[in-house]
């Protein structure tokens, strides 16, 4: 893993920042706590949920068992169906492919639609560093690169910013990437979606390349899935002459068969809908397209070689373990340092980045191992397993005391998460529900509230080298 | 080694040894029979979409009635589209996708056509899979306002007697309500890039 946010301090430094800002703080209780409540009640809705779990969890981890094998079927189905396969070993090699690819269309614009596979590269940046603008066309990213700033949920990456910063960001930043923002532009939600639908239009019908991951690739007939709201992922895969997928090598499901399962579970975990507005498929050339399809290893087979750690790779990014940590809920997802935050970021990123820097090894430490997380967890991740598995991993001393700072700027009382973390462990397996008794359960909202700060995250970065001044 | 080489061989000493895995399929595959049309209109209206049941007999007018309701007089009309749906609409002009339209011309259009080829109940779901009276993907995405026919026998109980149904090999575009975001403070706004209203005719 690479790019943007690598050289960030560790967990607990950054989480003291957020927890000084309150807007943050406030946006990020009420995201949470709407998408929760909207998962449970469409969650609850299925009388076979459990099953549907159970099925999801096996599914992932027969692809994960025979990975090899479904990768070679992959390549096969795809290339028969006029697709190019490439394979990339780490970031840089994904972006030098990427790269070439652009340039052989004589193109140096080209659309993307969300993925977080490409800000795991830091493709974007791989390709300013050839003359090649990306742009980023989803709802949220726009708003985080228009404001030169960095994602922090997985589901809705500019939760930390409200109406009235996004009007200002509007109108200050999109005459530098395109069509302006009108003069007259006001807060009101819809009036910022209509500004972004007109200064992304033109684009859309322009744009040569696009640029997307995948949710699924099918082992079995080579198709790719992509799950979306606004319609901006249709426009990116559909409009370009050539559209070029960066897909973790993870991302496989065996058979056709498995999206009845994943298409009931993905959807329902994630934006807490039946189904999410729009979902594309395609095999191979679409409909006259050159279509380029980038596997990416990066430090999965990593993962994959970790008994204990392994089952991180089942991740389907439906971020419903962020919406019920009560960690991220105070700290939000810029503190993990990582395009993947949350309680999978505190698992995924140790992992494929290894635990040499600060930040990484004190990121098995951002929890208080309530195993909220693995309850909603639709392919039943035990997090807290992994989290404790990577705590025997990480360089010891080091690490166990930035956590227990960690937890001092979560909590008031450093105290209290130390008596909450041992408890957890303790109680780990005789608990069946998981839910921790006690001071894990009587996380409290008392800290100070300073003024917001004016400054973008990455100016703050900036300006205090990374927060070490 | 090339880089494909790598990848599978450090997969292979991975997983070395690892137990095989069983798949146990024991949620339901097939959703409820009886009152399958009224879940879809009612599953398909939750997302603010316009809905109307009418009987096979009454389509060419719903048609019309729509298309005129919302002033519509170029509307896109995909290849096999029945001509019978679009007898009862006067003075109406018809861009053929044959030569293909251009983006520009289909953002010009009033709004498209098309039918489906499944409808799923309990997530009212629309299933596009770029069959005759479908089109190809860009002309439903394009204009800012679908008109889509779907035929009560056309809808599938659950998604995975849709899955079942369609062939993963055409490309297929699952719609789920109009376009929408909650990007912003989590305020649900209908319509981003897609066509900004979807209005759903089914017939029986
Ligand atoms: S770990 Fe589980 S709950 Fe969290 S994002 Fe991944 S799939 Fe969703």
């Amino acid at each position: 893993m690479s790019g943007t946010f690598l050289g960030m301090p560790s967990f607990p430094k950054n989480a003291e920042k957020a927890l000084q800002d309150s807007q943050l703080r406030y946006n990020l209780r009420k995201a949470t706590h709407t998408i929760r409540a909207k998962r449970a009640t469409v969650v609850e809705e299925l009388p076979d949920w459990l099953e549907l779990r159970a099925a999801g969890k096996a599914i992932k981890d027969e692809t994960l068992r025979h990975l090899d094998r479904y990768l070679l079927q992959v390549e096969e189905a795809v290339t028969k169906a006029g697709g190019h396969v490439h394979w990339a070993s780490d970031a840089d090699e994904a972006n030098e492919i990427v790269t070439g690819l652009v340039r052989a269309t004589g193109q140096t614009e080209v659309v993307k639609v969300k993925s977080m596979v490409t800000q795991e590269i830091g493709l974007n940046e791989a390709l300013a560093k050839e003359g090649i603008t990306a742009y980023e066309t989803d709802l949220a990213e726009l708003i985080v690169q228009l404001g030169d700033d960095w994602p922090s949920h997985i589901l809705v990456p500019a939760i930390h910013r409200n109406r009235s910063e996004i009007r200002e960001i509007f109108l200050e930043h999109m005459a530098e990437w395109g069509r302006p923002a009108p003069d007259d532009l006001g807060d009101d939600p819809r009036m910022l979606a209509d500004a972004a639908r007109l200064h992304l239009r033109e684009r859309f019908l322009s744009t040569k390349v696009g640029i997307s991951g995948a949710n699924f690739v099918i082992a079995e007939t080579g198709t790719l899935v992509v799950l979306e709201s606004e319609g901006n992922g249709r426009m990116c895969l559909t409009l370009p002459e050539t559209l070029i997928s960066v897909v973790g090598i993870e991302k496989l499901l065996p058979t056709w068969r498995d999206l009845e399962v994943f298409l009931q579970l993905l959807p329902r975990s994630s934006t807490g809908e039946r189904m999410n507005p729009y979902t594309s498929m395609w095999t191979g050339a679409t409909e006259g397209q050159d279509f380029h399809l980038v596997l990416l290893d990066n430090g999965r087979t990593k993962v994959l070689a970790d008994e204990i750690g392994r089952q991180a790779l089942r991740c389907i990014r439906c971020s419903a373990c962020l919406n019920v940590c009560p960690v991220y809920e105070r700290v939000g997802g810029h503190a993990y340092g990582s395009v993947y935050p949350g309680p999978i970021g505190a698992i995924l990123t140790p992992q494929l980045r290894g635990m040499e820097s600060p930040l990484d090894a004190s990121l098995p430490y951002a929890s208080s191992l309530c195993g909220a997380c693995y309850d909603v967890c639709p392919v039943a991740i035990d997090i807290p397993e992994v989290l404790v598995h990577l705590r025997s991993k990480a360089p010891h001393g080091p690490a166990e005391r930035l956590g227990l700072k960690a937890a001092g700027w979560v909590l008031d009382k450093p105290v209290r998460l130390e008596r909450a973390q041992r408890l957890a462990t303790r109680f780990r397996g005789l608990v069946p529900k998981r839910r921790l008794p006690g001071p894990g359960a009587a996380w409290t909202d008392t800290r100070d509230v300073p003024p917001v700060p004016e400054e973008s995250f990455r100016d703050w970065w900036d300006r205090t080298e990374g927060g070490s001044r | 080694m090339s880089s494909r080489d790598q990848i599978l061989s450090r997969i292979r000493s991975a997983v070395a040894g690892a137990p095989e895995v069983e798949i146990s399929r024991s949620y339901q595959t097939s959703g409820q029979e009886a009152g399958r049309v009224e879940l879809f209109a009612e599953r398909v209206r939750d997302y603010r979409a316009i809905v109307h049941v009418v009987p096979g007999d009454e389509l060419a007018a719903t048609v019309a009635r729509a298309l005129s309701g919302r002033g519509a007089r170029r509307v896109v009309v995909p290849g096999g589209l029945p001509e019978g749906w679009l007898a009862a609409v006067p003075g109406l002009e018809r861009l053929r996708d044959d030569p293909p339209l251009s983006a520009a011309e289909l953002d010009a259009a009033d709004g498209v056509i098309t039918g489906c080829a499944a409808g799923i109940a309990e997530t009212g779901t629309i299933v596009l899979d770029a069959g005759p009276g479908q089109g190809r993907r860009a002309l439903t995405l394009v204009p800012d306002y679908h008109l889509c026919v779907v035929s009560a026998d056309q809808i599938v109980g659950g998604v995975p007697e849709a899955v079942a149904r369609l062939d993963p090999v055409r490309p297929q575009t699952w719609i789920s309500g109009p376009s929408a975001t909650s990007d912003i403070e989590l305020n649900r706004v209908e319509g981003v890039h897609g066509p900004r209203t979807l209005e759903v005719i089914i017939t029986r």
